[in-house]
């Protein structure tokens, strides 16, 4: 293996400090931590309007067309632009801000050894797209007609023309709001990959990449080649709603399963643009707090690679019955299936980690836990899901809300927290409280699972998604105390996300300072000073000398060796 | 946990729910199992004073196999998982049989409108009989459903024979079922149609083989 690398040489004039002024300082800032610090700002921040509208979802389903305390009557029309914007809000506005763009910008160059993006300019905009696309999103709420109402997934016809949902300009604002924070997520990754690929320290090969790099990576290419379709898909839908086309409406020769298909042909890749992320938070803290070698580098890197190239064959799993040919259900079902093997390897090589190691129970730690355990159950039902006969019954109950929630909402807040928790010191410079991140950590466990288990008996039930009012139905009326207690599950996990409030923000005013290595970890961004300074390395540019996760290695008498540490008599 | 599924009444939802139920069973065998391990290594490895973490890379195969087998097994059961669901599948949503009688849905926002063929067994004749959210068929035969929808996407579902069909505007989609208990079935819709989603709903009468007769003699035009 030869190690030389291409490293993009700094122009020297940058090296030399130059005082900004308070604006590209804080606000137009083009370097990679303030970015990844404001994508994080933008994402906290929707993660509170979407929560609040889940609160108002689950009080709407325990007690239908009762006053909700704090917002008032909800009703069927309003129900639908709940279920709708939470889940678009959820995914692309809290998701993606934040576990691809807050870590992505922040960790990359420091990870790699670089002083920031290849294009930091770029970098800016992608941000403040991103920050346009969110306000014209905020902004549908207050149209005439109100928001969107067609679900996260805007199926047409329902979608395509106003009369179907009574939305006009709040779903055309929608779908500009997806085009918008498309562009930004084009732009962004494509700076992830360029970083990545071309500025790594001298000594950086591939195979030396954390794996948080490589996930990240995976994450940005999947979503480069994903999302095509569905922006040819959005202009589509936006022409049949404002232009009188009828490219999904049946009526003028329009085909409405050809919305789906391109939805989910970028709607399960977008689901691993999401996980993977997460999957990355954990592989990085696991070996920090286990003082232990991650299990199986390579091998996890195959499998988030096949997990990538897989994800790309198995879209119609979310189609089995809408009408498309049934004889395809079979070979999207194996697919399915098959994807769960690089999934499978994930798993065991994070449980084999654990084994013979020397654990640390700290908050990182135990939210990145939390998520292993977690991701079993959400891919354990997901074998429900993809099974194409149980799907039949399964298919739009509260079953695969319960399921998509144990996958995709565990990533967030399991891997986000772990992530959160873990990088704090070296984003702000100073610790977070311990006490208070444990005390959130199993109010948070115990209520995401109160909430979310019992989803899979409504399910089972028979429960329907997306209905404001199980009473209507006879059926549902002996599980209503299941959904009663479900959102008193809710509400509470909600409310346990205070301590994290408090403590997120009394860390940053009053926390301990940090050292430059509090978990003695080593990957490269632990040897920067915390917070890391502009063009973070100072005069050297690190030099990388083996893989990410020499924890306990009989090379030293310590149980860690940083990547950048030079010993003298070293084997090979 | 599968008591909590509604009775089934059709031939073909005992199919389903042993598929559900096969994967109920080899998923909570797996559950309890990798959980056992994960919390069982969580406790014998935790930090002692003095005990160094083990050194291993598991990057070599003779490591690794650690990991790739049992995730082979994972394989093997997803498979086994996936063929023995293709009959079930088959069978409900394969070849559609002629049926013993013909019924058209319709669904619209936001009702369903079921048409029956009338005496003379064409559908679009002057003795067509149409109803709102109320299906009438005899058990024990077949009913084949052929599927429309006037305006938006809708899903027929039948919770308790575990039947489950979108209904597409610009389609004709085929469905059967064949209903094994005489009784009132909810017939909701299952996908997001409109502020009436909520509420869409219909009922599916299953009479014995007299009362349906009698039925079909009150209500169907006579020839
Ligand atoms: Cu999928
Ligand atoms: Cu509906």
């Amino acid at each position: 293996m030869s190690d030389p690398v291409a490293v993009l040489a700094i122009p020297e004039a940058s090296l030399h400090h130059e005082e900004l002024g308070f604006w590209r300082t804080y606000l137009f800032s083009t370097e990679h931590k303030t970015i990844g610090k404001q994508y994080l700002s933008l994402g906290l921040f929707m993660t509170i309007v979407g929560g609040f509208l889940a609160y108002v979802m689950r009080w709407q389903l325990a007690y239908p067309d009762t006053e909700v305390p704090g917002w008032g009557f909800v009703g069927p029309e309003f129900y639908n632009v709940l279920v709708t914007m939470h889940g678009t809000i959820m995914v692309f506005f809290v998701a993606m801000p934040i576990l691809l763009g807050a870590f992505g910008n922040f960790l990359i160059p420091l990870m790699i050894g670089a002083r920031d993006m290849a294009f930091p300019r770029l970098n800016m905009l992608s941000f403040w797209t991103l920050f346009v696309g969110t306000l014209v999103l905020l902004a549908s709420f207050f149209v005439p007609g109100g928001a969107a109402s067609a679900g996260w997934t805007g199926y047409p016809p329902l979608s395509a023309k106003a009369i179907y949902t009574g939305v006009n300009w709040g779903l055309n604002l929608w779908i500009l709001a997806h085009a918008i924070e498309f562009a930004s997520f084009l732009m962004g990754g494509v700076n992830f990959l360029t970083t990545a690929i071309t500025m790594r320290a001298p000594g950086m090969t591939f195979f030396r990449l954390p794996l948080v790099v490589w996930q990240l990576l995976t994450a940005a290419t999947l979503f480069l080649l994903s999302v095509g379709p569905l922006i040819a898909g959005a202009v589509m839908l936006l022409m049949d709603r404002i232009a009188g086309t009828s490219f999904f409406l049946p009526e003028g020769g329009g085909e409405p399963l050809l919305w789906q298909h391109l939805f989910w042909f970028f709607g399960h890749p977008e689901v691993y643009v999401i996980l993977l992320p997460a999957v990355g938070f954990v592989c990085e803290v696991l070996p920090v707090f286990c003082r232990k070698p991650l299990f199986g580098y390579r091998w996890i890197i195959y499998s988030t690679i096949t997990a990538g190239i897989l994800s790309f064959v198995v879209w119609a799993h979310h189609m089995f019955l809408s009408g498309m040919d049934p004889r395809l259900a079979m070979p999207f079902s194996i697919t399915t299936i098959l994807i769960s093997v690089p999934f499978a390897i994930l798993v065991f090589a994070m449980i084999a980690t654990l084994w013979g190691g020397s654990i640390r129970f700290t908050t990182p730690m135990l939210f990145a836990l939390g998520f292993v355990s977690m991701f079993i159950v959400g891919g354990l039902t997901g074998i429900f899901n993809g099974s194409a006969p149980a799907d039949i019954y399964i298919t739009d109950t509260y079953f695969v809300v319960g399921h998509f929630h144990y996958t995709l909402f565990s990533a967030v807040v399991f891997g986000g927290f772990a992530g959160i928790y873990f990088w704090f010191p070296k984003m702000f410079g100073r610790m977070m409280n311990e006490t208070l991140g444990k005390v959130h950590f199993w109010l948070t466990l115990i209520f995401f699972n109160a909430t979310f288990f019992p989803m899979h008996i409504l399910g089972l039930g028979g429960m329907m998604r997306r209905i404001a009012n199980p009473m209507q139905y006879q059926f549902l009326q002996p599980l209503q105390p299941i959904n009663v207690f479900i959102t008193f599950s809710a509400i509470l996990l909600l409310v346990a996300q205070i301590p994290f409030a408090v403590n997120f923000v009394w860390g940053l005013v009053a926390g301990t300072p940090a050292e430059r290595n509090p978990w003695e970890a080593n990957t490269l961004e632990w040897a920067a000073p915390s917070p890391p300074p502009h063009l973070n390395w100072g005069e050297a540019i690190p030099t990388v000398h083996r893989g990410p996760y020499e924890y306990s290695s009989p090379e030293g008498p310590e149980d860690w060796l940083p990547q950048d540490r030079l010993v003298v008599a070293r084997s090979s | 946990m599968m008591s909590w599924l509604p009775e089934n009444v059709s031939t073909y939802g005992g199919d389903i729910d042993s598929i559900i139920r096969l994967i109920y069973y080899i998923t909570s065998a797996w559950f309890f199992l990798t959980l056992g391990v994960f919390l069982l290594f969580l406790i014998l490895y935790r930090r002692r004073e003095g005990r160094r973490a083990t050194y291993i890379r598991g990057d070599r195969l003779a490591e690794a196999a650690w990991i790739l087998i049992p995730a082979l097994i994972v394989l093997v059961l997803d498979l086994w998982i996936d063929f023995r669901g293709a009959d079930a599948w088959a069978k409900v949503k394969g070849r559609v049989p002629p049926g013993d009688l013909r019924v058209q849905v319709t669904a619209k926002q936001f009702n369903w409108e079921i048409l029956y063929p009338g005496p003379d067994g064409k559908f679009g004749t002057a003795d067509d009989l149409q109803l709102e959210n109320e299906m009438h068929v005899p058990v024990n035969k077949v009913v084949r459903v052929t599927l429309k929808s006037k305006d938006v996407i809708h899903s027929f579902f039948l919770p308790n024979l575990r039947l489950k069909q979108d209904a597409v505007p610009g389609r004709e989609i085929e469905g059967w079922f064949q209903a094994t208990k005489p009784g009132r079935y909810e017939m909701p819709c299952a996908e997001l149609c409109g502020f009436g989603h909520s509420g869409m709903n219909g009922w599916l009468h299953v009479h014995p083989a007299d009362e349906y007769q009698k039925w079909v003699k009150e209500h169907w035009p006579t020839s």
